[in-house]
């Protein structure tokens, strides 16, 4: 494990806003084996809960409470100039930073995904299901890591995209759903387990090239802004 | 008094040029066209708060870009280029730390991130040289400012930079610890590094460094020798406020008087401005006295660093 990854690592669980990450998944759960509990049929409770709950609310919202704890946590403390008072290219601070909110925020949002999933349909949802979301965690963790070093207000302008770009603007104008991740984790994983449930609008090519370019995209832009990273928190 | 033994005398020099640097924010300018040459020995960069020292400092330290002018440690740029960390230390003022984290661990980490070839026996040589090493297992989130604050020199030494860069260093620490830490900056410049310090406190400076660079203003007032400037700011006219019984009469007794230079009357009484502190003081009370009035009020009135420093500015 590299230095930057123990120390992004030590410094993500060590703050309280990790307890936040715990409830949403639980609540995806309990909500998928009160249904099956209550034999209601998976045509009712499986898009609500796998899509409008699962992959519109939990996964984004995990994923920004960790892109934007990595690094942009340590730009509002300060303590980011530890990190960057040394020769290490940016793109071996960005890209360990980068594992962890993915790997974090996939662990967390693709094992209670996969229970949804297996619930609802079968194991095979249940595993498409977390690899998709495996993917959007990427994706996600992407942008947000990119975001906190364009703005001092990471949260809120990940919060927008998320709340009113994805939730609301796709939901009402289809072409936004082309720039939208969450449709295309529905995609990819109505492309490897093909059910009526998740209800795809974008086909699987593009959701896989689309995601595949905003990863490289914000990667290489939340590179680029470190290696201009000024102390005050503005990057010029 | 402790000694302080940092490591083994350096095989090279590092030279901090700035050369007409400015830094402005919008409307705001933080630093105005300073040029410095910042070599081997302890520098102090001196000024009262908001003179843009940090502002100065973090475009050495490669954390802001330059509006204008440029930056170079030992010729090449510091913004946008992370090898001159290789040589450069910074500690800035902003107590920022990874609280969870033992100061073992965290020097320990900023050697490994440096890759140092021996990260251990780097780290624990940089917290025996801030004497940290009785604590260093405890969490940095239970330390003293004190003590956080010689955790992070430790963390900016452990690669034993050529130059280092410390934004008030004293700042939390007791009479103790600054002193044990002026003795280590002067062994680090006495190695042949280039140590630069920031301070608003003229006392701090003045024990640590024979050099310093005065700003005021974000503009750089004075430069050179910390005994000429202080001469320079000794000697400056000094102004006070005085009410008395008969200011008038006062006032006549005090033109005739060598210390003084110059002597305003208003409605509120006199303004007097003396080229000699201590034979003002001293006089004041005896033509007082001769001259049977009373003195109700004596304040002097540019005894504020800012003052002494706009005075540099005008000199």
């Amino acid at each position: 494990m590299s230095t930057v990854t123990w120390i992004t690592a030590r410094g993500l669980f060590g703050r309280r806003r990790f307890l936040l990450l715990l409830p949403l998944p639980l609540l995806l759960v309990g909500l998928a084996v009160l249904a099956r509990g209550l034999a209601v049929a998976p045509a009712d409770w499986g898009p609500p809960v796998l899509v409008g709950l699962g992959l519109a609310v939990v996964l984004p919202v995990v994923a920004l409470i960790v892109g934007t704890g990595v690094l942009g946590a340590e730009i509002d403390d300060g303590t980011v100039v530890h990190v960057l008072t040394t020769p290490l290219p940016r793109w071996q601070i960005v890209l360990p930073k980068l594992a962890v909110a993915a790997g974090v925020t996939a662990v967390t949002v693709a094992v209670p995904l996969f229970a949804a999933g297996l619930l609802a349909d079968s194991a095979r949802l249940g595993l498409s299901l977390a690899v998709a979301a495996s993917a959007g965690a990427l994706a996600y963790s992407a942008l947000f890591v990119a975001a906190s070093l364009l703005t001092r207000r990471p949260v809120l302008l990940g919060l927008v995209y998320v709340l009113i770009w994805e939730g609301l603007l796709s939901n009402v104008i289809g072409g936004t759903r082309v720039l939208s991740i969450q449709h295309y984790v529905i995609a990819l994983a109505d492309r490897l387990a093909p059910t009526d449930l998740l209800g795809t609008t974008v086909t699987a090519p593009v959701a896989a090239v689309m995601t595949t370019l905003i990863i490289v995209g914000a990667t290489l832009l939340a590179i680029d802004r470190l290696r201009s990273f000024s102390v005050a928190g503005e990057t010029s | 008094m402790t000694t302080t033994n940092t490591t083994a005398p350096t095989a090279t020099t590092s030279t901090l040029d700035l050369a007409g640097v400015s830094r402005w924010y919008g409307n705001v300018v933080a630093v105005n066209n300073v040029s410095m040459s910042l070599g081997p020995g302890v520098t102090g960069l001196l000024g009262p708060n908001g003179a843009g020292k940090t502002t100065l400092l973090h475009m050495m330290a490669g954390f802001l870009a330059p509006s204008r002018g440029r930056v170079t440690l030992d010729g090449r740029p510091t913004w946008r280029n992370p090898e001159v960390y290789r040589r450069l230390g910074l500690v800035s003022e902003r107590e920022a730390v990874h609280s969870f984290l033992t100061a073992y661990e965290f020097v320990l980490a900023t050697a490994k991130l440096h890759r140092l070839p021996d990260p251990q026996a780097a780290a624990r040589r940089a917290i025996d040289l801030v004497e940290m090493a009785d604590a260093q297992d405890r969490r940095i989130g239970t330390y003293s400012k004190g003590m956080r604050q010689r955790t992070r020199v430790a963390a900016a030494l452990v690669h034993d930079p050529q130059v280092l860069l410390l934004d008030e260093p004293f700042n939390g620490m007791d009479p103790r610890q600054r002193l044990h830490m002026m003795e280590l900056l002067h062994a680090l410049g006495d190695e042949g590094r280039t140590i630069l310090f920031s301070s608003h406190i003229l006392e701090e400076v003045e024990q640590v460094s024979g050099t310093v660079q005065v700003m005021v203003a974000g503009r750089l007032a004075a430069s050179g020798d910390f005994r000429t400037i202080r001469r320079l700011m000794t000697n400056r006219p000094h102004v006070f406020a005085i009410r008395s019984t008969d200011d008038r009469a006062l006032a006549v007794a005090l033109m005739a008087e060598a210390s003084v230079t110059g002597v305003e009357l208003g409605r509120d009484g006199l303004t007097v401005q003396a080229g000699d502190y201590g034979a003002f003081t001293r006089v004041l009370p005896k033509i007082a006295l001769a001259r049977g009035v009373r003195v109700r009020h004596l304040i002097p009135e540019d005894e504020s660093l800012e003052s002494v420093f706009s005075y540099l500015v005008e000199a």
